[in-house]
């Protein structure tokens, strides 16, 4: 099969969201009440914004992962030829790893990985 | 062989054939593309519904209760009834959310769930698209529902969703590592990314069986981390219920609630159907060694319902993890990931490699 498919299923998701979501547009029923649209938090109004800054801590581990995760992009193509190119792709691998290793150890040692 | 009258791939040929003699090259790739959209649809609302209704099953079974047993035999409509209950339910507009970001979480989760339902073999020749670079696209795509997930999140305005988003983030996004170095401890073994070669691969013996040690230890860990990145089982920090009323999805009501839900179960067996079809060989048979008598029963089952066992099976397994064990704190999950799963799978990639090199393996 070709990869123009993959537009295909693109659309069958966006058409399946959309056709159910008009189905249900037609079929349910709407009742204006001004304190339905309220947030759903604790029954009294609100207090302050919602959108502000967030803990640092997700920050960390956001760059933690950008830096492993594009190790993990360089390492597919590697693990499909590793059985024809050998020893070679063996010990390159080791000293990536290595390199990456002391990396994560770092951050440990920073108290990068605890969270607070 | 009698494993050949299951091939789906002559079924395939014939349909297109008979099209092309019909009609026009473009109108049959159109009419073929409208069946596959219809087959799927079909075969997603079916199984997210059957999984809603397997989940409540599960959870009764454990928790030495019946479940729901009224409507219709074992309660197996209870899910339909629950689907129109939500059809009939009211959009609310919530006030002060983002409306467009709101309106378009939805469509992320469920189209990214369809992009990767297509990538699967289900059986010889039902595969719709086969790419050689399968497990790549696999992880690339369905990383993606993060991005819904978090949209969903923010645009609510609300500061139950704000926080879910936040954690399910955190937690996806370290999970994901681990997901991707197990298969990629796979993609060295089998020496390929494409789908069907993998399973091809396994007509022998299942990896799990055939990698040693470091496929197992890889498995355990693609479970594990497949559960976290589902936002389910002890793992569902996103969604506690007891401190969050519902995560991200809090303010989503009626039918874009159903969405996110089923999206959630289809997710789970995504994930199961990976794990099904990488390590305990997809469609494939299984076989011991030279038994020849019971290898011939074994090809009697059709590969399908060989892909669907392994993968209900995977389910079951998370499905348990969900009931049995309580739920990690945002500290003990991240330390899992970072200090625990990450540097095993890093070594194990190694071994496996070590071993492969020096073909110590089965």
């Amino acid at each position: 099969m070709n990869n123009e498919w993959l537009i295909i299923f693109f659309l069958i998701g966006a058409i399946f969201v959309g056709v159910v979501l008009i189905l249900s547009g037609i079929i349910a029923p709407r009742s204006i009440n001004p304190q339905k649209f309220e947030p759903y938090e604790c029954g009294i109004p609100t207090e302050g914004g919602t959108w502000l800054q967030f803990n640092v801590g997700y920050y960390m581990f956001a760059i933690l992962f950008l830096v492993f995760d594009v190790e993990t992009v360089l390492v597919f193509p590697w693990a499909v030829v590793m059985k024809e190119v050998g020893m070679a792709a063996f010990i390159e691998i080791v000293i990536f790893f290595f390199i990456l290793g002391l990396g994560l150890l770092y951050a440990w040692k920073k108290h990068a990985l605890i969270w607070e | 062989m009698p494993f050949d009258i299951y091939d789906f791939t002559s079924f395939t040929k014939w349909i297109d054939t008979s099209l092309e003699n019909a009609m026009s090259p473009f109108w049959t790739t159109v009419t073929e593309m409208a069946i596959a959209g219809v087959l799927f649809i079909l075969f997603y609302a079916v199984v997210g519904l059957f999984l809603v209704y397997a989940e409540r099953k599960v959870c009764a079974f454990v928790q030495n209760r019946l479940g729901p047993n009224r409507l219709g035999p074992y309660g197996i409509f209870q899910t339909i009834a629950d689907l129109i209950k939500l059809l009939f339910k009211e959009l609310i507009p919530i006030k002060n959310a983002d409306r467009f970001l709101f309106n378009l979480a939805p469509y992320i989760v469920i189209i990214v769930n369809f992009m990767v339902l297509g990538a699967i073999p289900y059986a010889k020749g039902l595969h719709a698209i086969d790419f050689n670079i399968g497990i790549f696209y696999i992880i690339a795509v369905s990383s993606m529902s993060v991005i819904g997930v978090l949209l969903a999140g923010w645009s609510s305005n609300n500061k139950y969703s704000l926080i879910g988003a936040m954690r399910s983030g955190a937690q996806i996004v370290s999970y994901e590592l681990s997901v991707g170095l197990s298969l990629i401890t796979m993609v060295i073994f089998a020496g390929s990314m494409q789908l069907s070669v993998i399973v091809e691969a396994q007509r022998t013996g299942w990896f799990i069986f055939k990698g040693h040690i470091p496929a197992f230890i890889a498995f355990v860990i693609y479970i594990i981390a497949g559960t976290a990145e589902t936002n389910r089982g002890p793992f569902d920090l996103a969604e506690a219920e007891s401190e969050l009323t519902a995560g991200y999805h809090t303010e989503y009501s009626g039918i874009k609630f159903a969405f996110f839900y089923l999206a959630e179960f289809i997710n789970m067996f995504i994930v199961a159907s990976i794990a099904a079809t990488i390590f305990l060989g997809g469609w494939m048979p299984f076989h011991i060694g030279t038994w020849e008598g019971f290898n011939r029963i074994m090809d009697f089952v059709p590969p399908f319902i060989w892909y669907l066992g392994k993968t209900f099976f995977v389910i079951w397994v998370i499905m348990l993890f969900k009931w049995t064990f309580p739920r990690l704190r945002i500290d003990q999950l991240l330390t899992l990931e970072w200090k625990y799963l990450l540097p095993i799978n890093l070594v194990n990639v190694l071994i496996m490699a070590f071993i492969v090199l020096m073909g110590w393996h089965f």
